[in-house]
């Protein structure tokens, strides 16, 4: 890989906005002054993002942080609502239609739930073999090539034939790995994909991707709240609270110079085997509604370092250290002192 | 029963002795809780450790008596605070459940009512059991969604459960296991579907309360890393059995059952960053379907002919016991 290798993903000022959709007597009536606009929920909010070919990049966040929104915008599911994503430095909206599909067919996801995932009705060479075949990435033996694509995701390929509610949640999640890896993608997006599993099958996924990853030359994007997974299998990552990103920093980097107050809270979270008979203490306060979030900064009614600015103004996304990118006002106050990390965590 | 005598402060809470609850299904017997035994006492925390299938949560349920036919209790005491529960009717076991006894439910829409408010039915959990005023007791449920951390209670009194979110829903639902300050609280993976600021929320409400009212407490999860912070005690489950038990220090740091090795190192830490996982090789057994001897046997590195055997219960040190023919200091996968 040459070091001025251009990202393999690039997202540029994605935003995604949630609303109902009205009809002609509500938007008449909007129109009219009678009715209150329809909510809004940005779930998204214009985060830019760099992955680098080969790079597995973690993504965290808390519930409706929108870090799932992201990920499917990313592996093209859903569309943003401003913004734009290139795949190796073009703008995929902008593509031809043949050259988009491809584009589309390079990032594949791996979701959360591998029982709603995948087609109860359906035989599991069909849900491994549909999209090649469709794709015309594979044109003779379909058979031969789902066998091989089972096997490589640690299945019998004789389990062929069966459908998806003979197997347990892990082999369900392998299939769900082998459907993403059938049509020769280069790009992973990994939604929450070994939150539903036992440790110790987890721990087989886990071993499993990080194979696949060397094999295959997979980067991957891993969506997760499960701190201790980002941490094992990431090389860089990145925190998002209520639709914006707030820090980015190589792995190393963010769990031991956390620079956030929020990502200070949460790393102080995690459990870990190591602490005993910890005295818990966890950041005060509730996740904002994305609905209705704080002003200025989003973190700041649950911040202990908030001042008056962090209500008023939105802190921007900048650089700290190399490759360390962080949101927060209190690094504009004295560069030369870095956060108080005890007084964040709070903790005894 | 008889005599409620003064309970002596140093017995334990709980004492389970050699628990079975077995399932009488069509096809066969199927020996969920097989021999169980451990103690809880006064204002501690056991953590009950097991993937799906091994019985934690039966063990759990079955505590609190709420196994339901085919299954049953077959054998086995569970004295709490010195009065076999097991041997209880139904009417004094009500007295007692949600009184003296307490459980948090993974999914806290099993403990919620969907379409009553929450005062509704904390209210009415407060009457099941004390003699006071609608008035008090709705003071009381305010004050018990104060203490989990709640914020402004007396407005969320009056809210239907989905209007909360799931953490929220959760803490109510904890806040009315601690409506009577029970002695024992069971709690089967309260937080494994909750964020981590949420979680370590009510991890510090459940420390609090063991520690302010000795209350006990059984932890009932797979997450190692949780029960590695909370607990006093641990105690490994696989296949209906409690394979490795004790206190949290020595069963973590120094392990001996090749079953526990493989869990402490499937978890994902800082130090092992980007190396392959410990693989416990296969998959939990079918437990219609389990051969005698240390069920763990087929998937264990270490196994012989001698754990065709019933493996005996060895206590290498104190408060440290295991059922193991070849404890190993080291894992080889």
């Amino acid at each position: 890989m040459s070091s001025v290798s251009e990202p393999i993903i690039e997202l540029r000022n994605i935003s995604k906005r949630f609303s109902s959709t009205q009809d002609v007597v509500g938007r008449l009536a909007t129109r009219l002054g009678l009715a209150k606009q329809p909510p809004v929920v940005h779930a998204v909010d214009e985060v830019s993002l760099r992955i680098m070919p080969g790079e597995v990049v973690g993504l965290v966040g808390e519930s409706g942080c929108g870090k799932s929104t992201l990920g499917r915008i990313v592996a093209g599911i859903l569309p943003a609502s401003s913004g734009t994503v290139l795949y190796r430095g073009k703008d995929v909206a902008q593509l031809p239609t043949r050259e988009r599909r491809r584009a589309k067919l390079k990032t594949q996801m791996i979701f959360q739930d591998p029982f709603a995932s995948l087609n109860p009705r359906m035989r599991v060479s069909e849900i491994v073999g549909e999209a090649p075949r469709v794709h015309r990435v594979v044109s003779n033996d379909v058979e031969a090539y789902v066998s091989e694509q089972l096997h490589r995701a640690g299945l019998d390929p004789s389990y062929r034939r069966r459908f998806p509610h003979q197997f347990s949640g892990g082999q369900r999640q392998r299939i769900g790995i082998a459907r993403a890896l059938a049509v020769q993608p280069e790009f992973l997006v990994c939604d929450e994909a070994v939150a539903a599993l036992d440790v110790s099958i987890q721990a087989q996924i886990l071993n499993l991707l990080l194979d696949l990853r060397e094999q295959l030359d997979l980067t991957y994007l891993f969506i997760s709240h499960d701190l201790g997974v980002v941490q094992h299998l990431s090389d860089r990552v990145v925190i998002m609270y209520t639709g914006r990103v707030v820090e980015e920093a190589p792995s190393g980097e963010i769990f031991s110079r956390p620079n956030h107050p929020y990502t200070q809270g949460l790393l102080a979270e995690i459990p870990r085997l190591d602490l005993r008979k910890r005295r818990f203490s966890a950041i005060k306060g509730e996740i904002p509604s994305p609905l209705n979030p704080p002003s200025g900064c989003h973190f700041h009614p649950r911040c202990p370092h908030a001042m008056p600015r962090c209500s008023v103004e939105r802190p921007v996304l900048r650089e700290i250290a190399a490759g360390h990118r962080s949101a927060c006002h209190l690094n504009d106050m004295d560069a030369a002192e870095p956060l108080p990390a005890g007084a964040a965590a709070g903790r005894a | 029963m008889t005599v409620t005598s003064v309970t002596d402060r140093n017995s334990p809470t709980l004492e389970v002795q050699d628990l079975k609850t077995h399932f009488f299904l069509k096809g066969g017997v199927l020996r969920a809780v097989d021999g169980v035994s451990f103690t809880v006492g006064r204002g501690k925390i056991l953590g009950l450790v097991g993937e799906s299938g091994s019985g934690k949560s039966i063990t759990g349920f079955s505590i609190i008596g709420l196994i339901d036919p085919p299954g049953r209790i077959t054998s086995g005491r569970i004295l709490f605070r010195d009065r076999d529960l097991s041997k209880l009717s139904e009417k004094e076991m009500r007295q007692l459940r949600g009184n003296r006894i307490a459980m948090i439910f993974q999914d806290p829409m099993m403990t919620l009512n969907p379409v009553l408010r929450i005062d509704t039915q904390m209210v009415e959990a407060v009457l099941a059991h004390d003699k006071i005023s609608k008035q008090e007791a709705r003071a009381r449920a305010r004050d018990a969604l104060g203490m989990v951390g709640i914020p402004s209670p007396e407005e969320r009194l009056s809210a239907y459960p989905h209007q909360l979110s799931g953490g929220m829903r959760q803490r109510v639902a904890i806040a009315i296991s601690m409506l009577h300050q029970p002695d024992l609280i069971i709690a089967d993976e309260p937080t494994t579907a909750l964020d981590v600021t949420i979680q370590a929320q009510i991890l510090a409400e459940v420390q609090k309360l063991a520690r302010d009212h000795g209350t006990a407490l059984i932890w009932i999860t797979h997450d190692l890393s949780v029960v590695a912070g909370l607990a006093d005690e641990v105690a490994v489950m696989y296949a209906g059995r409690i394979v490795e038990q004790g206190n949290v220090d020595s069963v973590l740091d120094r392990s001996l059952h090749p079953y526990t090795h493989g869990l402490i190192g499937s978890v994902p830490s800082q130090n092992r960053a980007r190396k392959r996982l410990v693989q416990i090789p296969g998959m939990t057994p079918n437990l219609l379907d389990l051969p005698p001897g240390c069920a763990f046997r087929s998937r264990c590195a270490h196994a012989d002919m001698a754990c065709e055997q019933d493996p005996p219960i060895t206590t290498p040190e104190p408060n440290h016991a295991l059922r193991c023919f070849h404890p190993q200091r080291e894992y080889a996968a």
